[in-house]
């Protein structure tokens, strides 16, 4: 069990993390024409567009209540209202995601009262999902942001009070594997969109229909189409179908983070679920794939089975350069676990692993410590346990720099690596080009060659002495 | 910050905007406003100031979303890149601990860092909260020895505009007239050469293109004092006040900067740009004019009439590869012109600028460059651009970062004129790397297969179809 370490400095250098309203609107540029509205002030969201811009490359459909001074310090409850009329108005979106800030929140806002008021004075949007979550930036980080974005969507749309239960949604206990084949996944902020076409391949591997939530690998994957400009997300999980998440046979969630809305979604619709706490290494694959075997009733996959094999000989041919290697770590709690097992289970010693906030899964990492930190706090235990690779996000880039030791991205935000935000991480297929990539960089920066020993008989200067020869060939 | 303050800053004898209905300093509307906030427009005004520690006061949001995110560049000191904040928890919040993590953390940046000085960024919660930033600046300075700046810009005092200008207020208050420039040294001094002091104000040495420009001010004997705030370092802000003139380079940003060195230390100033041929000539002979030196004068027509011929023999070619290509540029203020020229310099037509941060002064210049016929355009939205794109068949966008994906995903050309591109374009030579980027997408082969329909498809009309790319 890993020794947590508390934030013990008054100023973050290098910050590692990125705020918990982030988070939420990943969550909500994973569903199909929805638009996020931070409230907060227009910085909040503007700060934001740039950030996922940079990162996936994309146009990014994000608004903001804008509160000024007279609204923060008199009451913002209008540009809430006023805000979601704007924006139902003009985008007829499906679904409005309302994350709130560390401004709005410090004022005091009731969000949730506030979606009732709107709806109340605008009733020709009552077909319009709004969904309210508190994310304020002072707690958590982007992953526990996008967790409670997550568990805010299935509550707003599949609780009895919902707009659209009245038109049959399917809810209740009793429709379970009503959708034979249905499998639902709840997909973790660590998987890229990447990953999740790669976990919707296994799925159908196997027969199953996965219904992901929510599916940034439809929205953000990059991809050009005939529509020229959208202010809505171009694909994601359509509305109508997380509706429909009662009527699977089954649910599947990815990552640690998001149990607490995994318990809500079992609460509301009864549909058993398995929790998968990553996706990386022998292991951890393999409990995934054996449970889809389990829910299809169906062998593996030839497909399947040659993909496993292969990762097993990469395995067997990197453990020379990852054997004892010292890797240092710093990235959101759910992919810091994964990270660090992965490597672990390669042979390797974690040195330093940092999170940006606590979470109940860092108790498990594999590493002696896990310190509660920042970039920092990351580039001084490696240097202190002499790490030889760092996995980070792009921010690491100048502290791989200064300790010379190579980077390995992932996680956010990645803006000096085209591609990184589709790469994929998981499954046999994910592992295996992980383990060659950590593999090449240690023979690219390994230092295991011996350092030349010239004798001190034939160090003489002068007279032809090795130094002097070397020098002329040098 | 009280609201009269803001209200005093938002009132700019200097900026032309000044006596219309400020659009800059409207409210924002909910729902339907683009562009960043007062804490977006401070901390980049300032951030490139190289040798300062930036600390953030805040929760990670602010910080968190944008450190590190700058093209600009520095000749010396880095320690500007490392991105620092309070990072304030909910119980430094609930329990008011704010102030007190705000002192530590200033000790902590000097004990580690030795910064010449610390600016301190106020933010939303702590300003919501009422933390005392200029009190704990003071009693910081005062323990650990070293300049700590209030810089009081939370998001919601206003947009961007108004952050600019609380940072120029900031380095006026705070740092402008604290110390005293150098001597010139002895081995750079020419004989029959006057030396001159002057400012460069709202230059910020994106991906270093102000370095293209600079060897030509030693030439010719104008020392730079300042760089508000490209590669500047915190002394050099320090004795702006003994410039002999002023340069406001591109922005209406820092203006209230100049005009309170020329009502304060009677500093003339003139606004100019670096980019294009004309204009950055246009700059040195007006800086020749503000200085009123005759031999200043005479040597900078010969290094005009030097640097333009080298130029134009070297743009040559490329105004083959760029001649009669039609650009669509939408970009702020000084900019909607100033580039104007650069591009007309390379033989393009810009058939379309936007105006929406222009002011009446810039649009007249406009008219004058381009003539009547341009189209200016105010609405900014992807929908609004991409329809004068088709309507006025242009062959590129050029435009800030922010509208980059808006183009490509409609398979037209594109330019990044903002503050996050990755080349310099400034001065004579800029103008080559200008001409190869836009030779660079307008030419290449990509376009042309991303349009065409797969060939199994029987009838798709993938994009739209640009005049002139056949």
């Amino acid at each position: 069990m890993a020794e947590i370490l508390k934030r013990n400095k008054a100023l973050a250098v290098n910050p590692l993390k990125a705020s918990q309203p982030m988070g939420a609107t990943l969550a909500f540029l994973g569903i199909n024409r929805a638009i996020p509205m931070l409230h907060g002030s227009q910085g909040c969201s503007a700060f934001g567009k740039v950030f996922f811009v940079r990162h996936f490359r994309e146009p990014i459909p994000l608004q903001t209540t804008a509160m000024d001074q007279v609204s923060t310090v008199m009451n913002a409850d209008e540009n809430v209202i006023e805000g979601l009329r704007a924006v139902a108005e003009k985008s007829s979106p499906a679904l409005i995601g309302l994350p709130t800030t560390g401004l709005s929140e410090m004022q005091g806002t009731d969000i949730k009262r506030l979606v009732k008021q709107f709806y109340a004075a605008y009733p020709e949007f009552a077909h319009i999902h709004v969904v309210p979550v508190n994310t304020p930036d002072f707690i958590g980080c982007l992953e526990s942001g996008y967790a409670l974005a997550v568990k805010a969507v299935i509550e707003t749309l599949l609780s009895a009070s919902a707009p659209s239960t009245a038109s049959g949604g399917g809810l209740g206990r009793g429709t379970v594997g009503r959708r034979h084949k249905q499998v639902n996944v709840l997909a973790g902020s660590f998987l890229t969109p990447g990953d999740i076409e790669h976990v919707v391949e296994l799925i159908e591997a196997f027969g199953l229909r996965p219904l992901v939530l929510p599916d940034i690998a439809d929205s953000l994957d990059g991809h050009l189409s005939e529509m020229e400009t959208s202010p809505l997300t171009l694909g994601g999980t359509p509305v109508s179908e997380i509706c429909s998440m009662g009527d699977s046979v089954a649910t599947l969630v990815l990552g640690n983070s998001l149990f607490n809305a995994a318990d809500v979604l079992k609460e509301l619709t009864g549909v058993p679920d398995y929790r998968f706490d990553c996706m990386m290494g022998l292991d951890a694959v393999d409990s995934f794939v054996a449970k889809l075997a389990k829910i299809s009733g169906k062998p593996v996959p030839s497909k399947i089975e040659r993909q496993r094999a292969q990762l097993q000989d990469a395995m067997v041919d990197s453990h020379f350069m990852l054997g004892f290697a010292r890797v240092a770590i710093a990235a959101d709690p759910d992919l810091l676990f994964g990270f660090a097992r992965l490597v672990t289970e390669m042979g390797c010693e974690v040195v330093a692993a940092v999170a940006p906030a606590r979470a109940n899964i860092l108790q498990s990492v594999c590493a002696a410590q896990v310190a509660i930190g920042d970039l920092e706090d990351l580039e001084i235990a490696a240097k202190a346990h002499g790490a030889q690779l760092i996995i980070s996000n792009s921010h690491a880039a100048e502290t791989a720099r200064r300790l010379e030791i190579p980077l390995l991205r992932a996680g956010f935000p990645q803006y000096d690596l085209i591609g990184g935000y589709q790469r994929l991480w998981v499954g046999y297929r994910g592992t295996r080009q992980t383990l060659f990539d950590l593999a090449n960089m240690m023979v690219e920066h390994g230092c295991h060659e011996i350092e030349p020993y010239v004798s001190v008989y034939r160090r003489v200067k002068g007279n032809g002495g090795r130094d002097e020869t070397s020098a002329a060939v040098g | 910050m009280q609201a009269r303050d803001i209200a005093e800053l938002l009132n700019e004898p200097a900026c032309t905007h000044n006596t219309k209905s400020k659009s800059g300093c409207a409210r924002p509307k909910p729902g339907a406003t683009a562009g960043g906030c007062s804490f977006d427009g401070a901390q980049i005004a300032l951030l490139p100031i190289a040798d300062v520690a930036h600390i953030v006061h805040g929760p990670i949001a602010c910080a968190g979303s944008s450190w590190d995110n700058r093209g600009t560049r520095s000749s010396g000191p880095t320690l500007y890149r490392i991105g620092m904040t309070t990072d304030l928890t909910e119980q430094d919040v609930i329990m008011g601990r704010g102030e007190k993590r705000l002192f530590h953390a200033i000790k902590q940046a000097v004990d580690s860092y030795s910064p010449a000085a610390v600016f301190v960024y106020n933010t939303c919660v702590p300003a919501l909260i009422g933390d005392d930033i200029s009190a704990v600046c003071k009693a910081a300075a005062e323990k650990c020895g070293v300049p700590v700046v209030p810089v009081d810009c939370a998001g919601f005092y206003g947009t961007k505009n108004l952050g600019n200008r609380i940072a120029g207020e900031a380095m006026f208050k705070y740092v402008v007239g604290t110390g005293e420039p150098l001597p010139v040294p002895v081995e750079a001094q020419c004989p029959g050469i006057t030396v001159h002091d002057v400012n460069l104000i709202g230059e910020y040495n994106i991906a270093g293109e102000f370095w293209n420009v600079l060897p030509l001010f030693d030439e010719l004997g104008l020392r730079i004092l300042c760089t508000l705030s490209g590669d500047a370092r915190f002394h050099d802000v320090q004795t702006m006040h003994r410039a002999q003139a002023n340069m406001v380079v591109c922005a209406k940003a820092l203006l209230n900067v100049a005009r309170r060195l020329q009502t304060g230390y009677s500093i003339p100033f003139f606004e100019g740009s670096f980019y294009g041929v004309t204009d950055t000539s246009m700059a040195f002979r007006d800086f020749a004019r503000l200085l009123n030196d005759e031999s200043l004068t005479e040597r900078t027509e010969a290094v005009i009439a030097r640097e333009e011929a080298k130029i134009n023999l070297a743009l040559d070619p490329w105004r083959e590869k760029l001649r009669g290509k039609r650009v669509l540029l939408y970009t702020g203020g000084v900019k909607s012109w100033s580039i104007v020229s650069a591009l007309q310099d390379l033989g393009l037509i810009v058939v379309a600028t936007g105006t929406n941060k222009s002011t009446e002064e810039d649009k007249a210049r406009i008219r004058e460059i381009m003539g009547d016929k341009t189209r200016m355009i105010t609405d900014g939205s992807p929908k609004a651009l991409l329809g004068v794109v088709k309507e006025y068949q242009a062959d590129i966008l050029i435009a800030g970062g922010r509208n980059m994906y808006t183009a490509l995903k409609a398979k037209v050309p594109f330019l990044d004129i903002n503050q996050e591109r990755e080349f310099g374009y400034e001065g004579y030579s800029g103008m080559i790397e200008l001409a190869r980027q836009l030779a660079l997408t307008l030419q290449s082969p990509v376009w042309q297969a991303v349009r065409s329909p797969a060939p199994w498809a029987k009838q798709v009309s993938a994009g739209i179809e640009l005049a002139g790319d056949e």
